[in-house]
This record gives C-alpha cells, sequence and structure tokens, in this order.
C-alpha cells in the first residue's frame, strides 16, 4: 500500500472509532441535536417580531456555532480515559492523522446537527438558499479543523470546558462573516471564497502544529 | 546576565526619543485642516498598533523556533513579546476610542476597522493568557502556547479581511482616516514617533524579560532549597 | 543468546547525563545507563524517584530537558505499558487491538490478537467493553496491546502491577520467552521476581 493510502486508512479507523463510540454511548450527538432545537426556540423568544430575516441569520450562526462548542469540548474526552492518547501517540502512524480523524468525526456530528438545525431554521425564521446551504459546508469545515486542535489544547489544561470557547471564539469570528455573508449578502461568492481560504490556511496550521500539542 | 548591560543607556535613549516625538506630535506638525487637535493622536495610535503588530509577530517568531530547535529561553521570549503586544493593542484600543470620541463624538464605533480587529485580537490574546496559566508547566506548556501563538498571526489578515467584508453587509458606510495627503514635517513627526514607540517597546520586552527570568530563577532555587 | 554483531553496533537504548524537569520541577537528574540488543534492564528505585518518567522518555512520550537519549529503531519497534493501559475504556478488548493492529501495520492482527488473549485470559471477555473489567484484567489488555505487534524493545513500568498469581505467571512466561530475543527495559518494586532474566539494573535515587 502506498504511504497516502496507509494515512487515509489510518484515518477512516480512527474516525470509525469516535463514531462507534458515539453509537455505543450516544453521549455527544443528542446533545447537540436538542441544543441546536431549543436554541432556535429560545432565540424566537429572543427576536423582535418584525425583526428582519438578516437578523435571524445572525443568530442561526450562534446557536450553530455554540452547537460545535458543545460537540468539541466532548470530542477528546474517550482519549483522556485510560491515557489511550499516549497509545496514539506511541503509535507509529503520523501524528496528524489523529487530528484529522477527530475532525472528520466531529464533523460527521456537527453536520448532523445542521440537517436538524437549517430544516428547522426555514421552517420557523426565513428560507435557507443554495449558496446560504455551501456557507454553512464551508464553515462547518473551519469550525471542525480548528476546534478539533484547540479541543486538544484544552484538554491539556486544567479549565478545559471554561477555556475552549475563549480560544475558539475569536479565531470563529471570520467563520460567522463568511456564514453569515452567504447568507445574506447579494455577492455570495466572495463570502464562499473566503470561508475556502479559511479552511485552507487553518487545516494547514493546525495540520503540521498538532503533532506538538499532543507530545511532551 | 551579561556584563556589558546596555538596558539603562537605551532606557534614556527612548525617553529622549519620546520626548522629541511628543514635542514634534504636539508643537512642531501643523494642525490638520479638517480635524483640527484632536488629530494629534493620530501620531501615537498609528505607531503604537504598528508596534502591537510587530510585537504579536515576534512572538509568534520566537514560538515558531521554539517549535523548530526548542529551547525554554524562545518559551521566555515568546511569552514576554505577547505580553508587550497585548499591552499595545490595549493602548490602541483606548488611543483609539480617544480618537473616535474626538472626531466622532462616540467612544466606540464599530466602522473603524482597526479598531474592530483590535478588538478581535485582544480578546484572542487574552484567551492565550488564560490557557498559559491553566497548563502545567513544562515542554508541554511551551509547545501548546507556540501553536497558538501562531493561530494568532494567521488570524490577524484573516480578521482583517473578515472584518472589511462584514463592513460590507453590517456597516455599509466606511469611516476613512487618510484625510489630505501628510506634508514633510507631518511625515517626519510620525516616523520619529513610531521610532520611539518602538524602542518602548523593546525596552519593555526587555525589562519584562529580565523580571519573569529572575522570578523563574528564584523559584528554581526555592525549590532546591526546600 | 546476545546476538554478537547486533551487540556490536552499539547499544539499543543509551541514555547519558539524563534530565527531565517539568517547569521548575526536577524528575530526573544525570542518569546514565545502557542496554545493548537481547538485555534485560532493570529499573528500581523508591516511589518518586523517577522510574515512569525515564520509561515515558525512552517510550517517547516525553523529551528529555537535557542529556542525551538514543533508541534505536522507530516507535513501530517500540512496545510500552504504562501505569494507565492506553485502550479505549469503551472499545471491546477485541476492537482495541484491531484498532491499534492497523495503526501499528499488522497483517494478521486478527490472529495475533486472538493468540495474545488466549494466552492471558481474556479471550472469553473479548467482547466486553474495557470498562467493565476489572483492574487485573485491564492489566492484561494493555500487556496484549504492547506485544500485539512483537516489538523489538519492550518498555515495561511495573507490569506486575494488579496481576493476580495466574496473570504474573503467564507474565513470567512470556518475558522468559522474550529475554535474550527482544530487548526488555523493566521498572518494578520486586526485583527478586525478575532476578534470573536480568543482565543489567539501574537504581534511580
Amino acid at each position: 500500500m502506498s504511504a497516502l493510502t496507509l494515512y487515509a486508512s489510518d484515518v477512516v479507523a480512527l474516525a470509525r472509532k469516535d463514531l462507534r463510540l458515539e453509537l455505543r454511548a450516544r453521549d455527544t450527538l443528542p446533545a447537540m441535536l436538542l441544543f441546536v432545537l431549543s436554541t432556535l426556540v429560545v432565540f424566537h423568544f429572543a427576536l423582535p417580531t418584525g425583526t428582519a430575516d438578516d437578523a435571524a441569520y445572525g443568530l442561526l450562526w450562534i446557536a450553530l456555532i455554540f452547537t460545535a462548542l458543545l460537540g468539541l469540548a466532548r470530542a477528546w474526552a474517550p482519549e483522556r480515559e485510560g491515557g489511550a492518547l499516549d497509545g496514539l501517540v506511541l503509535a507509529p502512524c503520523d501524528r496528524s492523522a489523529i487530528w484529522l480523524g477527530k475532525t472528520l468525526a466531529v464533523l460527521v456530528f456537527l453536520t448532523a446537527a445542521e440537517l436538524v438545525a437549517l430544516p428547522a431554521f426555514a421552517l420557523f425564521f426565513a428560507p435557507v438558499d443554495l449558496v446560504a446551504v455551501a456557507g454553512v459546508v464551508l464553515a462547518s469545515i473551519g469550525i471542525c479543523a480548528v476546534g478539533s486542535l484547540l479541543a486538544a489544547m484544552a484538554a491539556a489544561s486544567r479549565g478545559r470546558e471554561v477555556i475552549l470557547p475563549l480560544l475558539f471564539l475569536p479565531l470563529a469570528i471570520p467563520l460567522i462573516v463568511g456564514g453569515v455573508g452567504a447568507g445574506i449578502s447579494p455577492e455570495g461568492a466572495t463570502y464562499l471564497t473566503f470561508l475556502g481560504l479559511y479552511d485552507l490556511v487553518f487545516a494547514i496550521l493546525a495540520w503540521a502544529t498538532f503533532e506538538y500539542v499532543i507530545t511532551e | 546576565m551579561s556584563s556589558r548591560n546596555n538596558l539603562p543607556l537605551l532606557a534614556f535613549a527612548t525617553t529622549a526619543v519620546l520626548g522629541i516625538a511628543v514635542v514634534l506630535a504636539l508643537l512642531v506638525a501643523p494642525e490638520d485642516v479638517d480635524q483640527g487637535v484632536s488629530q494629534r493622536i493620530f501620531y501615537f495610535h498609528v505607531p503604537i498598533a504598528l508596534t502591537a503588530y510587530l510585537c504579536f509577530g515576534l512572538g509568534a517568531w520566537k514560538a515558531l523556533r521554539l517549535l523548530w530547535v526548542g529551547g525554554e529561553r524562545r518559551d521566555f521570549e515568546s511569552y514576554t513579546w505577547i505580553h508587550q503586544g497585548t499591552i499595545f493593542g490595549a493602548l490602541t484600543l483606548i488611543t483609539g476610542s480617544i480618537w473616535a470620541k474626538a472626531s466622532w463624538g462616540v467612544w466606540w464605533s464599530w466602522g473603524s476597522n482597526q479598531l474592530v480587529l483590535f478588538l478581535v485580537l485582544f480578546l484572542f490574546y487574552c484567551a492565550y493568557f488564560m490557557l498559559r496559566f491553566s497548563v502545567d508547566e513544562g515542554a508541554r506548556r511551551e509547545r501548546i502556547c507556540a501553536v497558538y501563538a501562531l493561530f494568532g498571526v494567521a488570524l490577524i489578515p484573516v480578521s482583517f479581511f473578515a472584518i472589511r467584508l462584514a463592513s460590507d453587509f453590517i456597516h455599509p458606510t466606511v469611516f476613512t482616516r487618510e484625510g489630505p495627503q501628510m506634508t514633510g514635517t507631518m511625515f517626519g513627526s510620525f516616523l520619529v514617533c513610531w521610532v520611539g514607540i518602538t524602542l518602548l517597546a523593546y525596552v519593555m520586552y526587555r525589562i519584562e524579560l529580565v523580571g519573569k527570568r529572575t522570578d523563574a530563577n528564584l523559584r528554581e532555587l526555592r525549590e532546591a532549597l526546600s | 543468546m546476545i546476538d554478537v554483531a547486533a551487540a556490536a553496533a552499539g547499544p539499543v537504548v543509551l541514555g547519558e547525563g539524563l534530565e527531565k524537569r517539568y517547569g521548575r520541577k526536577r524528575v530526573l537528574r544525570g542518569v546514565s545507563f545502557a542496554v545493548p540488543r537481547g538485555g534485560f534492564l532493570v529499573v528500581t528505585g523508591a516511589n518518586g524517584a523517577g522510574k515512569t518518567t525515564l520509561l515515558r522518555l525512552v517510550a517517547g512520550l516525553a523529551a528529555p530537558t537535557g542529556g542525551v537519549l538514543e533508541v534505536s529503531g522507530d516507535r513501530r519497534d517500540l512496545g510500552f505499558v504504562g501505569h494507565e493501559p492506553l485502550v479505549y475504556q469503551e472499545l471491546t478488548a477485541l476492537e482495541n487491538l484491531e484498532l491499534f493492529g492497523r495503526l501499528y501495520r499488522v497483517a494478521d492482527r486478527r490472529e495475533r490478537s486472538g493468540m495474545l488473549l488466549e494466552r492471558f485470559g481474556l479471550w472469553d471477555a473479548r467482547s466486553d467493553r474495557v470498562s467493565t473489567y476489572s483492574r487485573g484484567m485491564i492489566q492484561r489488555l494493555a500487556l496484549c496491546r504492547a506485544l500485539l505487534h512483537d516489538p523489538a524493545l519492550l518498555v515495561l513500568d511495573e507490569p506486575f502491577t494488579a496481576l493476580d498469581e495466574d496473570g504474573a505467571g503467564v507474565l513470567d512466561m512470556e518475558l522468559s520467552a522474550l529475554a535474550g530475543e527482544r530487548t526488555v527495559m523493566l521498572s518494578t518494586h520486586d526485583p527478586a521476581r525478575v532476578e534470573a532474566l536480568a543482565t543489567d539494573r539501574l537504581v534511580l535515587a
């Protein structure tokens, strides 16, 4: 097998392990689904009547970001128990594969939450067009790529639940700008390009630096 | 520490340059035709902002070197540069806020992209300190902080574009501070101010670095004695 | 038993003046040792002397802050048993070994997993989640995990901990079979147990 096939098979094995754990314990995805729905309902009461659709788009993004945070906060929980992360660090696979596997697993959870959130949003508040959906997809990639790395950092700290949102939110601001812009601006393509660039820059950075975050 | 300690001399020179800079900015440089006296804060606001970028950049550079070649010393240096960057970032927010009050009558304006960018960076680097203080000392912390510092320099241009894009739909009217072209005296005064503030940042960095190292050595001694 | 040609190529693990600090806290200072190919190094020392830290350095889980550490081979050649089992608590023994076998590129991982689980008396519990295991069973699984890819260098941090007489007996047999063939570094509070196998000793103070 070529090096790339091996790398891909490591990534898939690691991501599949996370999905299997989630299917068994069901402690992250149901929470994310319920959270995103509850948040949208809360927003109905937080938005004064007659507010423009544009404002509702902003709230959609707040709901998505905080739902992602909920999933990210638990992302490395299986690795913390029993020192499984040390087990992965010892294995001869490329360490960036650990990051990529986790990113994919979190992306699957977040996508599932969005599959509930977007139709619900369209039903409760405002229609969602194709450009807006593309914005959600691109921003989700960025959220998971950066988020899984920051969550690994936070997992090494004492106040991990508190510290992750502090680390993550300043980095999520450009994603929110891109996502909201793709939803409400007539020039959606500009925002999609911007989101694509964000994903590229930060995915490469996270891929290259992950090893340093998990080793001593 | 090194026997030829040039820090007092450097500090003295910095004070002199800053003194000249104040005189130039407040008295020598001609008054701006549109904005009047309030425009003079420009001579400090912009150099402080540029210096903050420089500090963040140097902090990330030291972080990169740490990941590359290692060395506990680089962790201290990166940390100290980011510390200075955060101080100058806060000063940028304060001076920018004063300028906004003077020219637009409000203490805060989301229309000023530079101010918004510094607010984002200020939040980011405050999180850096939170992270640093909640991870146990050691090689792991050095590396985690270094990686976060690298994310910071990537965030600067990305946020810059994001804020420009956002101002299209959040705040369509764009304020500009360019105004008329700077005259020779104005530009000269600006340059002196810039040099002065940069020197100030460097002196503060050196002092802070000595302080942090002394603190670390003291704790090591205490550990050894107990 | 020691392969003369290989031994001439130098030690498998060489430490000179090793030092490890966590911030201001110094855990190891000036530790020097060498383990030749096929050697069996027993590391002893009081609690807190740094046995665990030393073995984590050799395993590559931490980097020394001073001194020289050379470990021949790469991560593929290393098997490690630490204080924690290094497995997923909510996966079964079989799933854990399948995952790690894949990451270690063990071609016949199914057969080897089965054989090791059988040998360590975990075959009947192979489809139970690790979180339902007793301490001793977890330790047995940790040993299976470390031996899965048949490593050339075994680093074992107090491997007899939590094992009952049965488990310890199996480990004794495994170690005897490996001694001379593989290089072993082992820390223990009970050096008498491995006295017959030891070729080198290191006492940490």
